[in-house]
């Protein structure tokens, strides 16, 4: 047992869910209690997503509990079948169904027989994995089950794209602003003369997934999500991948390379040495940014970096190499693949921290006092309550953190992005620092305003208490209000009762 | 047989269905967040995996962030196949708690996998509280049984049993149990207490169930006092220490609809009576609910009439948005039936009210005051769904097209893509909805989308989404 207030990844269920949900027609359904559906909340609200998500339970009861599921699954999985007919239902399983060990697949090959949808089990431990994990391997499956479908009905097309071209894998639903990164990839393959063949998952129909071979190789942007479909790819059909992040100058630059190297290789004769200078040189402001004097002002000074592994590793090397700053520590909370983030930071930072403890990482923090942290939502709190400014680069957000402006952190707007983001962090934080030095902008009390500036009325001890439990940014108007109230009735001593009419009689 | 024929072939009566029970609703640990910031000594500690920790992290949005009296005993591998010794793990975690908050109860919330593995908390619990000194109130509020608010039920359930037994008689103890009280009373002299005593008719004592904002507890308290009725204590109190003397032959009543283990509770084991009155929501049901309560202590209510109808009067400009509008409500937190019956009172009609449990006993005089609102105010009974199926409701609603339609955020940003307006229910279950006092509070939450709407409906973006993509 483990005493835990705050969680950076997910359980195993919410990474089967996002890909699931991330596909176009495709339905999941968890083997799950009661009220295990909030995943639906999250995506309803954070992405303001405007269909219906494509997620149900087959709830797990009481009676479930005492006889096993039975036929509750299979019909449900039959059911949501005809409803929507679905091209694939994703049976899911949760932390319950991991323990009732019930056989999920049977069930699967049962519902099978009379969908006509396919049906698969999410092969996903709850104990095992996280989110992310479980996200890396469920999209994996998906294209292997549908690679070998298509095999085993003769169907693979053979050979690749007359021009060169891609498969963008990784990107999926409730990823941190994985739409814009999504729109600024395409636009960067587009500018590179490359066509893009498939994306996956997001908005992906299960069979465009026969045509993955078809492209020259595949990119996958985020560390975390689509490393294992890669991977599976290249041993099936020998495709090659690049799995280096665009995210700054630098990095965006190292991936077009590679990009280059990758296609050449299959007969292309590209040189984008001239694209990667134009763009870095004149299109985006980023390597002209850390050359102005804001940025100077910036040298050395001190940040910690934290989040996932793709973006926590993308923003130290930002924050080192292209802006002079000085990362005490980077850290990531992905101890599952802790080795491969310690060799893409250990020389742009001091000190690698590598922990999913939102308390280590607080108290981390508030030792190094750094001049701005770049971390995920726990993080920023860290900094309110420290004083410390903080930007976003990771998740666990919040629906601030899916903007409906365009704001890719990938690709060359992704470099102006980050400048913004590091830029402003900084800044509101001297700001703060200097009106500390000269006492601020203005007192802190606010002189009373308006008619109960000087009042005649007498507020009673209880009445004064009620008065107080009042939110503070709503009771001076109630006090106004009641006043009002009390002079016009003639009231000289206000007590509980009369703040109650009060609010009765303006509605307020 | 259909909702709809079942309707029409019964007109007389409320109908009552029963669908699968597939629906959306919060699951019951929420109550974790209304209640640790309701009892202020307290310390809940959640007994389950990741997917609870993960549902409280982001129910709670910013709530998580203020350092909150709750926690996670996260279960691990180790736990689940028994390899570690659950007494030795509580008592690990509990220690930590005591040593770092100090509280003066600790609350376990059982989960469903602490259900399937059947962990004894009730069993170890009494052992435990022994070791460290500190009450263990175990609730089991688990999605395998229970929905949303009913998570509340079995923590007051459970603390209806810690409930002091007897009023201390010397009046030394009164003295020394009172101390709190005593400040309050910034040193008032006893003649002026005995005076305020004077100021309530003889009656046996009461105790009101259900947490709620203590602004509102000092409203409905003073609203009976009004009508002289003193109430003795709150099941919760705003300290566990200061939870209420029971006694046998004590009448009670509920304050909420979704409280009915806790009055099985107060009326079997504490053997109390139970006020069965309608419950004060809205202007009407408050009204019924004071009556209520006067008529058993033999009290001829005074001035409620015109209390009434000052209330309704303020309400007029809110009412006159939804007067004639049809409202569905899909149904998660059990106070489905008393807002349905406040609406209708407000003149919209309700085609159906979906609700998570419907306890025919706990909600009789609720349910028989709906009926004879919907007589008086003309309407078709509504029909009251219980353990609805989401997908079905949402045909109906497509097939009836309501005004409104009230219902958990999973549906709601798709139904108004869709161009239906909805109220997010969860809301009603943190407003201050109760008594005369809040009614406004109600309508200013049920109006919200109307009038939201009606700002923007010259500009023709009322369906957004392209094809009718499949419900």
């Amino acid at each position: 047992m483990k005493l835990a207030y705050w969680m950076y990844a997910g359980p195993a269920h919410i990474g089967t869910l996002r890909v699931a949900s991330s596909f176009k027609n495709v339905h999941a359904i968890m083997h799950a209690p009661l009220g295990d559906d909030y995943f639906n909340v999250m995506r309803s609200m954070l992405e303001r997503e405007r269909d219906f998500t494509p997620v149900t339970a087959s709830v797990v009861d009481r009676h479930v509990l005492a006889r096993g599921s039975q036929e509750k699954v299979v019909d449900n999985i039959t059911r949501k079948d005809s409803e929507d007919n679905p091209d694939l239902i994703i049976l899911t399983p949760t932390c319950t169904s991991s323990i009732l060990q019930e056989d999920l697949q049977n069930f699967v090959d049962r519902a099978q027989m009379d969908s006509k949808g396919d049906v698969m089990l999410a092969d996903v431990n709850h104990y095992r994995v996280n989110e992310l994990q479980a996200a890396d391997r469920t999209l994996q499956q998906v294209v292997q089950y549908y690679t070998e479908k298509a095999r085993k009905k003769g169907d693979l097309p053979q050979g690749k794209t007359e021009k060169p071209s891609v498969n963008i894998i990784g990107i999926s639903t409730l990823g941190f602003h994985n739409q814009h990164d999504c729109t600024e990839l395409k636009k960067l393959m587009g500018d590179l003369g490359i066509e893009v063949n498939v994306v996956i998952p997001d908005g992906a129909s299960v069979h465009e997934l026969k045509n993955l071979s078809r492209a020259w190789f595949n990119l996958v942007p985020y560390r975390e999500l689509g490393m294992m479909a890669v991977e599976y790819l290249a041993k099936e059909f020998e495709m090659p991948y690049v799995d280096i992040t665009p995210m700054g100058v630098v990095e965006t630059a190292r991936c077009i390379r590679k990009i280059q190297q990758v296609i050449n290789q299959q007969g292309a004769d590209v040189n984008y040495e001239a694209f990667i200078e134009d763009q870095t040189l004149h299109v985006s402001q980023a390597a002209w940014f850390s050359r102005s004097i804001d940025c100077q002002n910036l040298t050395g000074k001190k940040a910690v970096v934290f989040g996932d592994n793709t973006h926590a590793a993308a923003m130290t090397k930002i924050l080192a190499r292209e802006m002079g700053i000085h990362v005490v520590w980077a850290g990531t909370y992905c101890k599952y693949d802790a080795d491969w983030f310690r060799e893409q930071v250990s020389e742009y930072c001091d000190e690698v921290l590598i922990t999913d403890d939102h308390g280590e990482i607080g108290d981390a923090i508030a030792r190094v006092e750094p001049s701005a942290i770049f971390g995920t939502q726990m993080e920023r709190h860290v900094g309110k309550r420290l004083n410390i400014p903080c930007g976003v680069i990771a998740a666990p957000i919040h629906i601030q953190n899916f903007p409906i402006g365009y704001k890719p952190f990938m690709g060359y707007e992704g470099t102006n992005q980050v400048a913004d983001l590091v830029y402003n962090s900084f800044t509101l934080g001297m700001e703060d620092h200097l009106l500390e030095i000269f006492g601020g902008h203005d007192t802190k009390e606010v002189i009373t305003k308006g008619i109960s500036a000087d009042s005649d009325l007498n507020w009673t001890k209880d009445g004064l208490a009620e008065l107080n439990k009042i939110p503070g940014f709503v009771r001076g108007k109630v006090k106004r209000n009641t006043e009002k109230f009390a002079r016009d009735r003639g009231i000289k001593n206000i007590d509980v009762e009369v703040l109650y009419a009060a609010k009765e009689s303006v509605g307020a | 047989m259909t909702v709809a024929q079942s309707q029409s072939s019964n007109p007389e009566s409320l109908n009552f269905e029963c669908e699968t029970g597939n629906y959306h609703t919060f699951c019951p640990i929420s109550c974790v967040a209304w209640l640790y910031q309701k009892i202020e000594d307290s310390f809940f500690l959640v007994i389950g995996t990741k997917t609870c920790g993960y549902f409280l992290q982001n129910a709670m949005g910013v709530m998580i962030f203020a350092e909150p009296r709750y926690a996670m005993a996260e279960l691990e591998e180790g736990d689940i196949s028994a390899k570690l010794n659950d007494y030795e793990e509580l008592k690990r975690l509990c220690l930590q708690i005591k040593r770092d908050r100090n509280p003066s109860v600790i609350v376990w919330i059982g989960t469903c996998t602490t259900e399937i593995i059947k962990m004894d908390l009730e069993g170890l619990a009494p052992n435990l509280e022994e070791e460290i000194g500190i009450p263990i109130v175990v609730a089991r509020a688990n999605g395998l049984d229970y929905a949303f608010t009913q998570g509340e039920d079995t923590v007051l359930a459970a603390m209806a049993a810690r409930c002091p037994k007897e009023a201390p008689v010397a009046q030394s103890d009164k003295d020394e149990r009172s101390g709190i009280k005593k400040l309050l009373n910034f040193g008032k002299k006893k003649e002026e207490i005995a005076q305020e005593e004077s100021e309530y008719v003889d009656h046996p004592p009461l105790v009101l169930f259900g947490s709620l904002p203590d602004p509102v507890v000092t409203q409905l308290s003073l609203e009976l006092k009004k009508q002289g009725i003193k109430v003795s204590g709150w099941l919760p109190a705003k300290r566990f220490t200061e939870l209420p003397v029971i006694e046998e032959g004590y009448y009670v009543s509920g304050i909420n609809p979704f409280l009915s283990r806790t009055a099985t509770t107060l009326m079997r084991r504490r053997k109390c009576k139970l006020i069965g009155a309608p419950f004060p929501i809205g202007p009407d049901g408050s009204r019924a609910w004071i009556e209520k309560i006067c008529s058993v202590f033999g009290i001829t209510p005074k001035g409620l009439d015109e209390r009434e109808a000052q209330i309704w009067e303020n309400l007029e400009d809110y009412v006159k948005l939804i007067r004639g509008k049809s409202v569905f409500f899909m149904g998660d937190n059990l106070l489905e039936i008393s807002l349905a019956r406040f609406l209708i009172r407000c003149g919209m009609t309700v085609p159906e009210i979906g609700i998570p449990y419907m306890d025919k006993r706990y909600q009789a005089a609720e349910l028989a005051f709906l009926e004879k609102t919907c007589k008086d105010m003309g309407v078709p009974l509504p029909t009251i769904v219980e353990k609805p199926d989401n997908y079905n409701q949402l045909q109906r609603i497509k097939e009836i097209k309501p005004d409104l339609v009230i219902t958990g955020m999973a549906h709601a940003n798709p139904l108004e893509a869709r161009g239906i307006n909805t109220k997010w229910s969860v809301e009603f279950t943190f407003a201050q909805i109760h008594g005369f006092t809040n009614a406004r509070d109600i309508l200013e939450l049920v109006t919200r989308p109307l009038r939201r709407n009606n700002s923007l409906k010259d500009l023709g973006w009322d369906k957004l989404v392209k094809e009718e993509a499949q419900v």
